[in-house]
C-alpha cells in the first residue's frame, strides 16, 4: 500500500488532504468534524488582531456559477476574515490540537502591515502549540481595502518584509499565501523566497463577479441592491491555479521551494495533478463547502489506489514530476507532428467535430462520404489542433494520433523530422540563434 | 352480485372513482423547470441533427432544446411553432421513438434519447399557459379557402393560410375540432382537454371561422365549395372502417374500436363508460393498443389483442407495445379471426385461425383458437370513403383508394389541395398531417398570390 503520510516543511500529516483557511476552518466544531473525517490538516480561518473582530455582511456571501444539473464549478465570496474573538479562536485552537496531535493544524494570520501588529501576534499564535502560520497575503475583498491581504500580496516589497518580520519573531515555520490577483506569480514568490518565508501557498481567490441580476441589473451575490467583487474558487479556477503552480516550481530562483497547491481540488485526481506540477500538498475549500467533510476519504482512497497501480510508494514519488515537463511554448518541438483520428466505431456521429473544424478551424474533417453521414478527417488539412477531441462527446472518440519519423505529412507534404528542433532556431524567427552544434 | 372486474358482459362502474382518475392520468407528466434545463443539457447540438432530419415537419430541434437550456423557453416554442403550430399535441403523440428520438446520437451511443418529446412539450405548454401568440396575419389578401376537416392537417394549413392573410372556412362534421386529436387518442395521452386549448390557441391568430356539424357530401358538396372559395383544402381524413371479414361481427357486443376511443375521449363520467369483462382487440396498430390499454384501464378483467402477422410486423411501435404489456395486455401475433360467436346475439368467444407465411403470402393454418370474450373491437385500418366527393364535380384521381397529391398537396383538381389520412402515400402520423396541411397552404398562398406576392 502506497504511504501517503505527508512532511510538509516539517509539519506531518497522515495525508496530503489539508482544509484551507475558510469558512470550514472557522471553530473547533467544524474542525473537530473535519479531522474526524480524515482530513489530514487544516489552516484556521484567518486571525485578525486582538480587539473588536471584523463584521461580516448579513445578506449573501457567496455567488455561484453551476453546470445544467446545479453542479457547483466555480464560488466566490465575500466572507471576511474570522469574525469572532481572537481569544476564542486561539483557546479552541489550543484544545483542537491538544485533541488531535498527529494533524497539522496551521494558523492563518492578517493583521496590518506594520511590525507590531506581528510582533504581537505571533507568541500569542505560538502559545497554542500550532504546527505554523500561513501568512494571508491572498484575500481580495473588503479586507483589501484596508490595506491588508491582497494589497500586501500585490507588492513584492511588502510581502518580504512582512514574511522577514515572521521569521523574526517565531520559530514557527512560514506559509506564505500568494494572490493570483497580479501578473506573474513569479514576482511575488521570490519575495517571499527573499523574505525567508518556509514556503508559499497559492492560489488565494480571483476577483470575480459570478453573475449579474438581469431584472435588478445588480451584481451578484447582491446586497441590498449592489455587489462587490468577489473572491473565486472552486473546479473553475484549477487551471489558472496549477500554473502558478507550475510557474514557481519551475523558476529557477524559487525552484525547490516548497508549495502548498490551492485552487479547485475537488478529487485525489486534482490533487495528483498539483502535487505533480510541484505542489508538497494541497489544500481545499470549495469541495468541502459543497459536499462536506467525507470527500477527503474517495480523495485518500483514490490517491492510494493510483499510487499502488502505478508503484509510486510515497509522496515524493509523484512531487514534481511533472515540472521538468513544463517549459516554454518556444521550446516545443515543432517538428513533432500529429493528426486527429476518429475511431468510426465509437464515432456517435454528432457532427461537433465536424462543424467546430468547419466553422471556427480548417475545414478538415468530412461530414458527408458518398452519400452518407461520416466524419473522418482529412489529413491533407488537418493541423493537428486537437480542438476536435475536445469537442467531442465521447471519450477517446478522437485521438491525436503523432506521426513517426519519416512519415509523409499530406498537409506540408514532407516527411517528419526525427530532429527536435523549436523556434528558436526556426528559420522564420527573426531573432533566431544559430543551432548549437 | 359481481362487482369490478367481476361482472359478466358489458358494463360500467368496474373500478372506484378513485382508480378512474389515476388510470387516465398523464401518461408521461410534464418535466418541470429543474428537469427540462437537465435534460436539455444532454443534447449535443449536433450538426446538421438527424432528429431534426427524422421529424416530419423539420422542427430545428436542436435550436430549441438550446433555448431550453438558456432560460428562453418562449424562443424554444416559436422555433417549434414555426415548423409545427400543433408541436404541443405531437409533443404528446408522436411516436418519437421512431422518429426524432429513434436516430438521436444519445440513442446510438447509449440507448437513451433526448427526451425530445417531453422538451417540446415543455417549452409548447410554456408558451400556451402564457397565451403567447408569435404570428401576426399580414395584410388580408382578400382570398377565402374553405377546409373541409378541422383535424390536425385542416387546423395546420388553416393556421399558415391566415398567417398569410386569407380568410379560412374550416368546415366540419363533427360537434368539435380537432379531428383525431379530439376524438382519436388515447386518453391519457392528451389530459386536461388538451386537444380543445390547442385548437383555441390556434385559431386565436384569426381569421379562422369554424364550422361545426358540416359534413361533406351531407351538408354541402365540393363543387359549391370550389365555387365559393378561392381554393379548397381537403383534410377530412378517414370515414370508413375496414371489416373483420369474419362471420357474425354484426352481434352485438362488437364494435369499431375508434369510435370506443371516441366515445370515452368524450365521455364526461369513465365510470359510466362500459366495458367489457373479457375484451379481444383485432389489429396491430396503435388504435389497438389505445383501445386495449384503455378497455383495461375501464376495469377489464381480460384484454388481449390478436394480429394477424408477427411482433415485427406491427404498426404499434416498440413503446406502444410495451406499454400494452406493462397494463396488463396480451398480444399474441399470427392469429386472424374467423368467426364471432355469440349467444342470445351478444358475442360470448371469437373463433381464431392461426396463420403462417406461406411464400411470401399470410395464409391460414386451419388451426383454430377460440377465447372467451363478451366484446370484441375492430382496429385492423380505416380506409377513405370517396363517395361523399363525387357525383358533385368532375371527379378527383384517387390512388391506391385515397386522394392522389402532388408534393406539394395539389390535387387532379386545379382549385383543390389535400392532406392528412386522406391523400394517399401517408404514414397516419399527426405530425405528417401537420406538415401536409403547411406545405400545403404554402402551395395554395403561391397560386392565390402569385408566388406569395398578393
Amino acid at each position: 500500500m502506497a504511504d501517503i503520510r505527508n512532511n510538509f516543511i516539517g509539519i506531518k500529516s497522515p495525508n496530503p488532504f489539508w482544509l484551507a483557511s475558510a469558512p470550514p476552518t472557522d471553530k473547533a466544531y467544524n474542525v473537530e468534524r473535519a479531522f474526524k473525517a480524515g482530513w489530514g490538516g487544516v489552516v484556521w480561518k484567518t486571525l485578525g488582531e486582538e480587539g473588536p473582530p471584523v463584521v461580516n455582511v448579513n445578506g449573501p456571501r457567496y455567488g455561484a456559477i453551476w453546470g445544467a444539473d446545479r453542479r457547483l464549478l466555480g464560488l466566490n465570496n465575500i466572507e471576511l476574515i474570522t469574525d469572532r474573538d481572537l481569544q476564542t479562536n486561539l483557546r479552541e485552537m489550543k484544545q483542537v490540537k491538544m485533541n488531535w496531535p498527529d494533524r497539522a493544524l496551521i494558523a492563518s494570520i492578517m493583521v496590518p502591515c506594520v511590525e507590531e501588529s506581528w510582533k504581537a501576534i505571533l507568541p500569542l499564535v505560538e502559545e497554542t502549540g500550532a504546527d505554523g502560520i500561513e501568512l494571508n497575503f491572498g484575500c481580495p475583498h473588503g479586507m483589501s481595502e484596508r490595506g491588508m491581504g491582497s494589497a500586501v500580496g500585490q507588492v513584492p516589497e511588502y510581502i518580504e518584509m512582512v514574511v522577514r518580520w515572521c521569521k523574526q519573531y517565531t520559530r514557527m515555520p512560514v506559509i506564505t499565501k500568494l494572490t493570483p490577483n497580479i501578473t506573474d506569480i513569479r514576482k511575488p514568490a521570490r519575495a517571499a523566497h527573499a523574505g525567508g518565508t518556509d514556503a508559499v501557498s497559492l492560489i488565494n481567490t480571483i476577483n470575480s463577479i459570478t453573475g449579474v441580476d438581469l431584472d435588478s441589473f445588480a451584481p451578484q451575490p447582491t446586497i441590498d441592491g449592489k455587489g462587490s467583487h468577489g473572491g473565486y474558487c472552486g473546479p473553475a479556477v484549477k487551471p489558472i491555479a496549477m500554473n502558478m503552480v507550475a510557474e514557481i516550481a519551475r523558476d529557477p530562483e524559487t525552484h525547490g521551494l516548497p508549495i502548498s497547491g490551492i485552487g479547485g481540488v475537488t478529487t485525489w485526481r486534482d490533487a495528483a495533478e498539483f502535487m505533480a506540477l510541484g505542489a508538497g500538498n494541497v489544500q481545499v475549500c470549495t469541495a468541502a463547502m459543497t459536499y462536506g467533510f467525507k470527500i477527503v476519504q474517495e480523495m485518500i482512497a483514490g490517491l492510494e489506489n493510483w499510487m499502488d497501480e502505478k508503484g509510486h510508494a510515497s509522496l515524493s514519488d509523484i512531487i514534481g514530476r511533472a515540472t521538468p515537463n513544463v517549459t516554454d511554448w518556444q521550446y516545443l518541438n515543432l517538428n513533432y507532428v500529429a493528426k486527429a483520428h476518429i475511431d468510426q466505431d465509437a464515432c456517435i456521429k454528432c457532427g461537433r467535430c465536424h462543424i467546430a473544424c468547419e466553422d471556427t478551424s480548417h475545414q478538415a474533417i468530412t461530414s458527408m462520404v458518398n452519400g452518407t453521414r461520416h466524419f473522418e478527417v482529412i489529413e491533407a488539412e488537418c493541423v493537428g489542433c486537437n480542438l476536435c477531441v475536445n469537442v467531442c462527446p465521447v471519450e477517446g472518440c478522437i485521438t491525436m494520433e503523432p506521426l513517426a519519423a519519416g512519415a509523409m505529412d499530406e498537409r506540408t507534404g514532407k516527411p517528419v523530422s526525427p530532429i527536435y528542433a523549436n523556434w528558436t532556431t526556426h528559420p522564420n524567427n527573426p531573432m533566431a540563434k544559430v543551432a548549437a552544434e | 352480485m359481481a362487482t369490478g372486474h367481476f361482472i359478466e358482459g358489458i358494463a360500467g362502474g368496474r373500478l372506484s372513482s378513485e382508480q378512474y382518475a389515476e388510470n387516465f392520468s398523464d401518461l408521461h407528466p410534464p418535466l418541470d423547470h429543474h428537469e427540462a434545463l437537465v435534460e436539455s443539457d444532454r443534447c449535443y447540438f449536433c450538426y446538421d441533427a438527424p432528429c431534426m432530419n427524422a421529424c416530419p415537419t423539420s422542427i430545428d430541434i436542436p435550436l430549441f432544446i438550446r433555448q431550453i437550456a438558456t432560460g428562453n423557453p418562449l424562443g424554444s416554442a416559436k422555433t417549434i411553432f414555426d415548423q409545427n403550430i400543433l408541436g404541443g399535441m405531437c409533443a404528446r403523440v408522436c411516436p418519437t421513438e421512431t422518429l426524432c428520438e429513434e436516430v438521436c446520437v444519445r440513442e446510438v451511443a447509449e440507448g437513451k434519447p433526448v427526451q425530445i418529446g417531453r422538451l417540446q412539450r415543455y417549452a409548447t405548454d410554456v408558451a400556451m399557459s402564457e397565451g403567447k401568440q408569435f404570428y401576426k396575419r399580414t395584410e388580408a389578401t382578400g382570398k377565402s379557402i374553405a377546409v373541409v376537416g378541422a383535424g390536425p392537417a385542416g387546423l395546420a394549413a388553416a393556421h399558415r393560410l391566415a398567417r398569410h392573410g386569407h380568410e379560412v372556412t374550416i368546415l366540419e362534421a363533427r360537434p368539435k375540432a380537432g379531428g383525431l386529436n379530439e376524438y382519436g387518442i388515447a386518453a391519457y395521452k392528451s389530459v386536461d382537454d388538451f386537444a380543445q386549448a390547442e385548437v383555441d390557441y390556434v385559431t386565436a391568430i384569426g381569421g379562422i371561422d369554424i364550422q361545426n356539424g358540416k359534413a361533406l357530401g351531407r351538408d354541402f358538396q365540393l363543387a359549391d365549395l370550389m365555387r365559393n372559395y378561392d381554393a379548397v383544402f381537403l383534410g377530412m381524413g378517414l370515414g370508413g372502417v375496414n371489416a373483420l371479414r369474419a362471420e357474425s361481427e354484426d352481434a352485438d357486443g362488437v364494435a369499431n374500436a375508434v369510435e370506443f376511443i371516441a366515445e370515452l375521449r368524450q365521455a364526461s363520467d369513465l365510470s359510466s363508460l362500459p366495458v367489457g369483462r373479457r375484451v379481444v382487440v383485432i389489429g396491430g396498430g396503435m388504435t389497438a393498443v389505445d383501445a386495449a390499454v384503455q378497455s383495461k384501464l375501464l376495469g377489464a378483467e381480460e384484454v388481449t389483442i390478436c394480429y394477424r402477422r408477427g411482433q415485427e410486423h406491427m404498426n404499434a411501435s416498440g413503446f406502444e407495445q410495451d406499454l400494452a404489456a406493462a397494463n396488463g395486455v396480451t398480444i399474441r401475433h399470427w392469429l386472424q379471426p374467423k368467426r364471432v360467436i355469440a349467444e342470445n346475439g351478444k358475442v360470448s368467444a371469437i373463433e381464431l385461425e392461426y396463420t403462417a407465411m406461406s411464400g411470401d403470402k399470410l395464409a391460414g393454418t386451419g388451426e383454430r383458437l377460440t377465447l372467451v370474450a363478451d366484446q370484441v373491437f375492430k382496429a385492423i385500418g380505416q380506409s377513405f370513403v370517396p363517395a361523399h366527393l363525387n357525383g358533385s364535380s368532375e371527379a378527383i384521381e384517387l390512388e391506391g383508394g385515397r386522394i392522389k397529391v402532388d408534393a406539394e398537396g395539389r390535387t387532379s383538381l386545379a382549385k383543390v389541395w389535400a392532406g392528412g389520412d386522406c391523400i394517399f402515400g401517408g404514414d397516419d402520423l399527426t405530425v405528417s398531417a401537420v406538415a401536409q396541411g403547411r406545405d400545403a397552404a404554402e402551395s395554395i398562398h403561391r397560386a392565390l398570390t402569385s408566388n406569395g406576392r398578393a
